[in-house]
């Protein structure tokens, strides 16, 4: 690993101060960071700890609750408030890593992972998330770890997280700072798309932090499901997954929340496909017609063809295990 | 030549400092590569020095008060095992893949091989060797033994450690649920059964944990 400085800052105002040189980064659970720099992908000439920043409580506000930046992975997965009120992001939570790294891991930190592309990781291969300009190994490369959704001709990596596909499906938003001001922008407008720069995960700019995360209310808790597929039963990375959540009155579906992990640079919602549910019945039919058009504008790269027939059949099986929790 | 540190008291002529600084940059330039040497002779060897400059640590390991000094850069690992030779706790993927580097720091179970030591100032470390009391194995240490939950040994002690947290955290009441809670511990061997059987014996045990 690269020799660095470190600097452990306590208030929002030296955090910010401390990360504005070009090559220093925050470091909160480190579990990915740490990684990055141990393999020369990344090489940060100061990591500015925030751990010791007060963002480390889960509280509940007047529309949803507030999950502070640095509330570690584990604890968000167990607190009342999110079992209770929203057990999806709860599941995508608990189907992420290991309980050490989830110990690790922080809120703040799990949105701004890198991705598992191996060819990002390896230093010797060209990459344009790594090193813009210099191509993409992926394209033409092994590809099953890869998109299917919204990619470039620069860049076909996934976003690996799995908490922010709850997230995104749960309409959550983002609380940035600059030190002076706040703002704050929908959970699925954080993370972007690879374009013609890859190289940007997402919208934070140099001096931003993220603070906290917020979650409305809904009427999601009782028909929620989280279903991760992976090549171990447990500890690896989605090759497909699913946050599916619905609102089933009279037996009809007032509102659908869908959005896929593994298959695109950012988790993907699946706006249409929710839309189409609303006020359908939560038929076979119907979830099969949801899973269909959810996956128009799919497109494989070799390896990951399977993906192509994998998804939509994760959608359909999610939704069939959301709707069933309300039989009981 | 300072505009990476405006403001700090190196501008303020800290003797200490500066004399750490300038036999580091020594060292450093004795002992690395030409990129560095390089980067030196562009005035950059303040910044060089900057970084490879040890930190004091206080941190509680094993119930033992340390007060140490360490590179920014050393794992809690490798704090561990090189400078502390308390070499229980293993290196195995040392990329938070395998955990056989399992430590608790201030109760709870982390991969030592993603822990900078810098961030465990003020906290308490417990490791494999902190587990027994004197001659008296931990239950689970007990239970490993009587189930034979392990083969060649190496992920073991990351097993004990992270089997620990598990039953304290309650995730341990089936052995579906220690399999869940303990799949960041990889065991090469392939003693898992007897792993969740030991766990589940100690869960059941009715011991302190």
């Amino acid at each position: 690993m690269n020799p660095f400085d470190y600097k452990r800052v306590t208030t929002l105002k030296d955090a910010i101060s401390a990360v504005k040189p070009a090559a220093s980064v925050f470091l909160a659970g480190g579990t990915n960071l740490i990684d990055l720099m141990k393999r020369g992908v990344t090489a940060p000439e100061t990591l500015v700890d925030i751990n010791n920043l007060p963002y480390n409580k889960i509280e509940k506000t007047a529309t949803g609750i507030r999950i502070g930046a640095m509330v570690h992975n584990s604890d968000a997965s167990e607190h009342p408030l999110v079992t209770e009120n929203f057990p999806l992001l709860s599941l995508a939570l608990k189907s992420g890593a290991s309980p050490q790294l989830r110990n690790m891991a922080t809120t703040g930190g799990n949105m701004n992972q890198r991705t598992r592309c191996g060819y990002f990781y390896d230093t010797t291969m060209p990459c344009n998330k790594r090193s813009p300009g210099s191509g993409c190994s992926a394209i033409g490369g092994y590809t099953r770890m890869h998109a299917i959704f919204g990619t470039s001709e620069q860049c076909i990596a996934v976003h690996p997280s799995d908490m922010c596909v709850g997230l995104a499906a749960l309409d959550a938003t983002v609380t940035i700072s600059n030190g002076k001001s706040e703002k704050k922008i929908l959970f699925t407008d954080y993370h972007r798309l690879p374009g013609t720069d890859p190289s940007k995960d997402n919208i934070l700019q140099k001096g931003e932090l993220i603070t906290a995360v917020d979650i409305p209310f809904n009427k999601l808790a009782k028909n929620a499901y989280y279903l991760k597929i992976r090549d171990r039963a447990s500890y690896a990375f989605a090759l497909v997954s699913v946050a599916a959540a619905l609102d089933i009155q009279n037996g009809l579906i007032q509102s659908a929340r869908l959005a896929m992990g593994g298959v695109a640079h950012k988790p993907w919602r699946l706006f249409e496909a929710e839309n189409m549910l609303q006020g359908k019945r939560p038929t076979n039919d119907n979830f099969l017609s949801a899973a269909n058009l959810a996956m128009t504008g799919a497109k494989s790269f070799g390896a990951n063809q399977f993906k192509l027939k994998l998804a939509p059949n994760a959608i359909l099986e999610a939704l069939h295990l959301a709707a069933g929790k309300s039989a009981s | 030549m300072k505009e990476k540190n405006p403001g700090t008291e190196e501008n303020k002529g800290s003797s200490r400092r500066t004399f750490f600084k300038q036999s580091s940059a020594i060292a450093a330039l004795a002992l690395t590569p030409v990129s560095i040497v390089k980067a030196s002779e562009k005035g950059l060897d303040e910044k060089i020095a900057s970084a490879f400059e040890k930190m004091p640590l206080r941190v509680e390991i094993n119930s033992k008060a340390y007060s140490l000094e360490v590179e920014p850069r050393v794992t809690l690992l490798d704090l561990l095992r090189e400078q502390l030779h308390l070499t229980g706790t293993k290196k195995g993927c040392d990329h938070g893949q395998c955990g056989a580097c399992t430590v608790h720091v201030d109760g709870r179970r982390v991969n030592s091989c993603l822990t900078l030591a810098v961030t465990t100032e003020g906290k308490k470390v417990i490791t494999i060797e902190g587990l027994a009391k004197g001659e008296e194995l931990h239950p689970v240490q007990q239970a490993f033994i009587q189930f034979d939950g392990f083969q060649c040994g190496y992920c073991t002690p990351g097993q004990i450690m992270s089997a620990v947290c598990c039953i304290r955290e309650g995730h341990a009441n089936d052995p579906d649920q220690v399999r869940e809670f303990m799949s960041g511990n990889i065991c090469r061997c392939g003693a898992y059964s007897n792993i969740v059987d030991a766990v589940m014996h100690a869960k059941k045990g009715g011991q302190q944990i």
